[in-house]
Parts: C-alpha cells; structure tokens; sequence
C-alpha cells in the first residue's frame, strides 16, 4: 500500500470560494522522495497546508488516504502523531514559548496521542543535544523562544531539527530553501538527506532545481493550475530549469 | 433657592448608616475624628462612583456594588482556625506573615519575632493612642479627592503600620494576608515606610469568602531605598485597593498585581516620583472568566527630572469578564530627562468579553521621553496552527500560546522567588480552565 494518496483534491479557500486545487491525485510511496515543482499560484503551498489540516481550507471533494485511510477530519496534531510533518515556508515566531519546552510538549503530545509513554528528561536532552549539533543548532537558540529573534536560515535550520525529533514518516518540506544562502542550504540538505529512509516518505516543494541538487528526488511531478500535470524523473527538473514553465501557463508574460 | 438633595442609593444610605453607627467607636480622637469627618463629608455628598465620573467610567460602583454590607465583626476563633493555612501563594518564599481577618490584626497568627531595624504595629493601636508618627502622615503620601480612599479614611478600622530604618536590608519578606471570613465590609489602611538606603519585599494578599474590602496601602520609598512590592487578589465579592506612594530620590521600586478568581477588584494605584533618578516598575496580570470585574487604574506623577519610570499591564479574558486599564502619567513641570513608558494588552478568549484600555499622558516639560500602547486581540490562528501541526492538541496550544502571553509580563519581576510563584499562580489558573 502506498504511504500517501490524493484523490481527486478540489480545495478552495473558505470564505473567499476561491479555487486553488483542481482535481489533484498524487501517490506518494513508503521511502520516496518526490519533488513537487511549479509556478507562483499553481497551489503547491496550499497542499502541503491542506495535508497538514490547516484551518480556512474547504475540501469540496476528493480525500487524502495516509495508509489508505482518509486523514481529512483529522486535526492537526491528529495527522501529525500519525506522522505527517510540515516544514513552513515561513516559520512563525512563538514568543514566551522557549524552543525546548515547545519540543518537548510537541514530543509527548505525539507519544501520548499514539499510546506511547513520555520520553525521560535525560533521554530527551540528549536527543536534542545530538539532533541540534548535526544542525548548529546553538543552545542559545534552543533557549530562546521559538524563532524569535533567528534569522532566515536559523528558523529554516529549528524546521529541520522538529523534523529531525519527531521522526515524521511524511515530510512536507515548503519552499525549504527559499531565503538561504548556499552554505545554509548545504546545512538544511545534509540535515534532510540524514533523514531519508525506507521508513520516511518526503514531499520536496521548491521552485528552484537548485535545490534539488543536494536533495535528490526520486520522482518529479509538476504542479499547475491545482493539479499535477506531468511526471517524472529526476530529470525532469533539469528540463525545467532550461525550459521554463512557460508550457504548463496560459500566461503569455510567462512564455 | 430649590435644595437639591440626591437620592442615595440603597448602597449609599446602607454606609451612610454604617458611618452613622460607627463613628463613636472607630479607632482615633481629635485630628483623627476631623480627618474621617471631612473624608466621610465627602463621599456622603458625591455618593459611590459612578460612569459619569472619568475616573471611575468603567467600574460604574452605583451599578456593581448593589448593597453595602455591616462592618465586620472582630474574627473569633473559628475564623482565626479557618485562616491558619492563608497566604499560600507566597508560603514557599517562607515570609514573615501578618495576617488581618476580616479587616482586623490578628497577631497570634502574626510572626512578631523582633527583627534590627523593622517595627511592626496594628493601625488600630497607632490610631487609638494617637501615634504622632503615624497620624502625621497619613493621608499625605499622596493626596488624592478620589471618593473610594475618602470611604476609606473615613471607616478605617486596621491595618498595619511598619517602619524600615534607615539603611535595613530585610531578611525576609513581609507578607500582610488578608483573609475574609464573613459577609462583612472592612476597610483597612495601612502605612509602610521604607527609609533612607532601606531594602524590603512586601507582599499582600487576599483571600477568603465574598466580601467587601476597602484597603489603601501608604507605602513611603525614601531616598536610596528598594523596594519590590506584590498583589494577589482572588477573592470574590468587591474588593476596592488603593495604593498611595511616594518615592524619594534614587530610589528603586517594582510592584505587580495579579488578579485572578474574583468578584468586582479595582486596584487604584496614586504614585509620584518625588525624587530625582528613581526607577519605577508597576506591572499586572489579570486572569478572568465568567463575569469576573477587574479595573487597573494607575495616576504616574512625575514630579522630580530624571526618572524612569516602566507600566505593563496585561489580561486574559474569557466568558463574559470585564477588563479595565487606565493609565495616566503626569509629567510636572521640571521633571526633565524623564523616561516613561506605559504599555497594556488584552487577550480575549471569548466574544462577550470586554477590555476598555485608556492610556493618558500630560506632559508640562519639554524634555521627556514618554509613549504608551495598547492592544486587544484574539489568540493568533497562525500560532496555534503552527503548534498544533508539531502534534500540540487545540487546548494546549492555547494554553501554551496564553502562558507566552502572561510570561512576557511576569518574567520581567526582578525578584526570582516571587517571579515563581506568581507564575505558578498563574499555571494554575489556565490549568483550571480545564
């Protein structure tokens, strides 16, 4: 059985109507990583919310099956003790709440939700302590509220070591490097390449193929107009970046 | 001339008859007796505060305080049991406690231990025996007409009176612990001086059965000295606070209240910079549901130059609860080179709650940096959602994103002990929320 499958998604925006996807299927197997390329308003960012359940989204048809169950009336602490892992475009600051303490609330949040006993304080330093060393994650920041006063890479760098504690099986990886420069890419990509396993599926959303050359995919699929519209190989982004997505728009600007 | 003679309502002519019944026994002859008179003069013409009255614009006391009820009657000794264990908020910073039932001294659950440098008394005796150094200063702290310290003057029973000699550092806190334990009115007025070079951490606290409470603190700062001062209200009924202070030159002083499980609380505040380079903090949380009434209402005077002076006051809201911060600094001509900054917000939780924040400033020097702000708002969707995405349940998001929320006031008390245990305070509130 597949880890993930969208089913014909259609997804509008709740108090505008507005449209955004249109039909989407999108298998994702146990271990793949897939990237999910496109351009500006083709509704990349708006899956990855709907997959991690974010309010002001209406579903008005089609399902999303995580082990062939519909995860669609699942809160989002639901889906994500059932593994499913959403790392922002833009990471919101938590003032007052410092990062050690959000980590650990998050942690056993998912343990206890998945029947699963708390981790022990001297467990649960260390498994920072490892996690954010891999990252230079300083214990400065792990002291300071969450993502207050961090610059863009740092916040980017605080996703990957949530990700890196929580063991997600789904990761969505939002425009990951959007905002760094490539030395903190090269960090954010050994971060995420560390934790590619059989056991871990990742959804790649970027715009750029540069990216993709530190996390290696291995499907590609192109997203427009609310929908998937190709697929492929690894490839494929190469074609991309030398042609543009001007074939997958109406917009003539674009062509 | 028509002789116009308001109508009094049933509150009003209820401590008309209190004042009336009283004035034979109450603690203190001669100058004391005229101060009263006066005072009582004063409310018995203007009545309880109303919403026509600026100052009292959102805690309207003719719509909140239907009734007024009898003095209470000194504790017995059921009360004095009842009240052993009071004053638990602060019970791990080991304080010295000085416990007040029903408005009265109680000194068997006092700690009279002597102490170099503190004197501690009742107001009843200082009154009674006509305490020059105690009568010659009360009310002159700060002078205020306000109509609910004029009740208080008028009707003051007890309270304490305690003297910090030049240059004592206490070694431990002072903790006064009000206690209720009858459906009664007391007013209680109490005098602390802090001298010259002084150091000392007082705490008050109230607590106990629905009641009506009128307290006004005298807290005198003297030049050099520090103090940190706490408030707990979690009583119900109406509990009417007023603190009057003065502090000299140098001077450093922190205060925060925290109000939380009440019934009607206003906590008025009349505070004036005296004296030149002294640093002031006053700070407070509320923490209110159902149909709770808190009012923060602060008078900054700045009367000398060069004093910095820092207000943060923040509440959280649910059900139908009712927040009211008002805050004016006064910055008096010559007080150059001051630095004051005022700043309120509100949480709301629910749709039928109510924050009015009204921040005030009159400025007669040229050369000063002051500024308030004020918000009020919902807890942020986008935060909750972020939380909730890392496996955080709806409820303990909030309660995470509410604890951030009250914790940017409460981190900034500079005293540690108190730090904890008014968080801890608070910890327990948003657990009862349930």
């Amino acid at each position: 059985m597949s880890l993930l499958e969208i089913k014909n998604l259609h997804v509008e925006i709740a108090d505008e109507g507005k449209k955004i996807l249109n039909g989407l299927n999108l298998t994702i197997e146990k271990g793949q990583v897939a990237a999910i390329m496109g351009p500006n308003g083709s509704g990349k960012s708006t899956l990855a919310y709907v997959l991690a359940g974010k309010p002001n989204y209406k579903i008005t048809e089609g399902d999303i099956l995580l082990d062939g169950e519909s995860i669609l009336e699942l809160n989002p602490n639901e889906r994500a003790a059932k593994g499913v892992f959403l790392a922002f475009q833009y990471p919101v600051e938590v003032p007052g709440v410092a990062t050690m303490t959000f980590l650990r609330t998050a942690l056993n949040a998912q343990r206890k939700l998945r029947g699963e006993a708390e981790v022990s304080t001297p467990d649960f330093i260390k498994l920072v302590r490892t996690r954010s060393g891999e990252l230079g994650v300083s214990q400065d920041m792990l002291r300071r509220s969450v993502n207050v006063g961090f610059s863009g890479g740092e916040k980017k760098r605080n996703e990957i070591l949530q990700m890196a504690i929580l063991q997600p099986r789904l990761a969505v990886l939002d425009e990951t490097d959007s905002g760094l420069d490539i030395d903190a890419l090269k960090i954010v990509s050994e971060g995420v390449n560390r934790l590619r396993s059989p056991e871990r599926s990742m959804i790649v959303i970027t715009h750029y193929q540069r990216l993709l050359d530190y996390i290696v995919p291995d499907v590609v699929h192109v997203m427009a107009k609310g929908r998937v519209v190709r697929s492929g190989g690894k490839e494929l982004a190469l074609e991309l970046e030398a042609k543009g997505y001007a074939q997958y728009t109406d917009t003539d600007e674009a062509a | 001339m028509v002789q116009v003679t308001p109508i009094k309502t049933p509150a009003e002519q209820a401590l008309h008859d209190v004042y009336d019944g009283a004035r034979g026994t109450l603690p203190g002859k001669g100058a004391m007796a005229s101060l009263r008179e006066d005072a009582f003069k004063r409310f018995d013409t203007q009545g309880l505060p109303h919403r026509r009255v600026e100052e009292w614009k959102y805690t309207d006391l003719r719509t909140l305080m239907r009734e007024a009820l009898p003095l209470a009657a000194p504790p017995d000794a059921e009360a004095k049991a009842n009240a052993r264990d009071s004053g638990a908020v602060f019970a791990a910073l080991n304080p010295r406690k000085l416990t007040f039932i029903d408005g009265a001294f109680v000194a068997e659950l006092s700690d009279l231990t002597p102490e170099p440098g503190l004197s501690i008394g009742s107001m009843a005796a200082a009154l009674t025996q006509g305490d020059a150094g105690v009568t010659a200063k009360l009310g002159k702290t700060f002078e205020t007409d306000d109509i609910a310290v004029a009740l208080n003057t008028a009707l003051m029973g007890d309270g304490a009176v305690i003297r910090v000699a030049a240059g004592t550092a206490l070694k431990r806190p002072l903790h006064l612990v009000f206690v209720t334990g009858n459906e009664a009115s007391s007013f209680t007025r109490s005098l602390i001086v802090v001298e010259k070079g002084a150091q000392a951490v007082i705490a008050e606290s109230h607590e106990g059965i629905a009641a009506q409470v009128n307290t006004a603190l005298e807290l005198i700062v003297g030049d050099d000295a520090q103090v940190d001062y706490f408030k707990v209200v979690a009583a119900r009924g109406v509990h009417i606070g007023s603190l009057l202070m003065s502090a000299g030159r140098n001077a450093r002083f922190d205060t925060f209240v925290l109000n939380h499980d009440v019934g009607v609380v206003r906590n008025q505040s009349f505070v004036r910079f005296a004296g030149e380079r002294t640093k002031g903090a006053m700070r407070g949380v509320n923490l209110l549901r159902g149909e709770e009434h808190v009012d923060n209402t602060l008078l900054i005077e700045h009367a000398a130059a060069h004093c910095d002076g820092r207000e943060q006051f923040k509440a959280v809201l649910d059900g139908e609860s009712h927040s009211v911060f008002q805050g004016k600094i006064v910055v008096k001509p010559g007080a150059q080179k001051t630095d004051s900054k005022m700043m309120t917000r509100a949480l709301l939780l629910s749709d039928n709650a109510e924050a009015d924040n009204k921040p005030e400033l009159e400025i007669f020097a040229d050369d000063v940096v002051c500024g308030h702000g004020a918000t009020a708002g919902a807890l942020d969707p986008t935060l909750k959602f972020y939380l909730m995405s890392r496996g955080i349940d709806e409820q303990q998001a909030e309660a995470l994103l509410i604890q951030a929320f009250i914790g940017e006031t409460v981190e900034e008390i500079a005293h540690e002990g108190f730090r904890g245990a008014i968080m801890n305070a608070a910890l327990a509130w948003l657990e009862s929320r349930g």
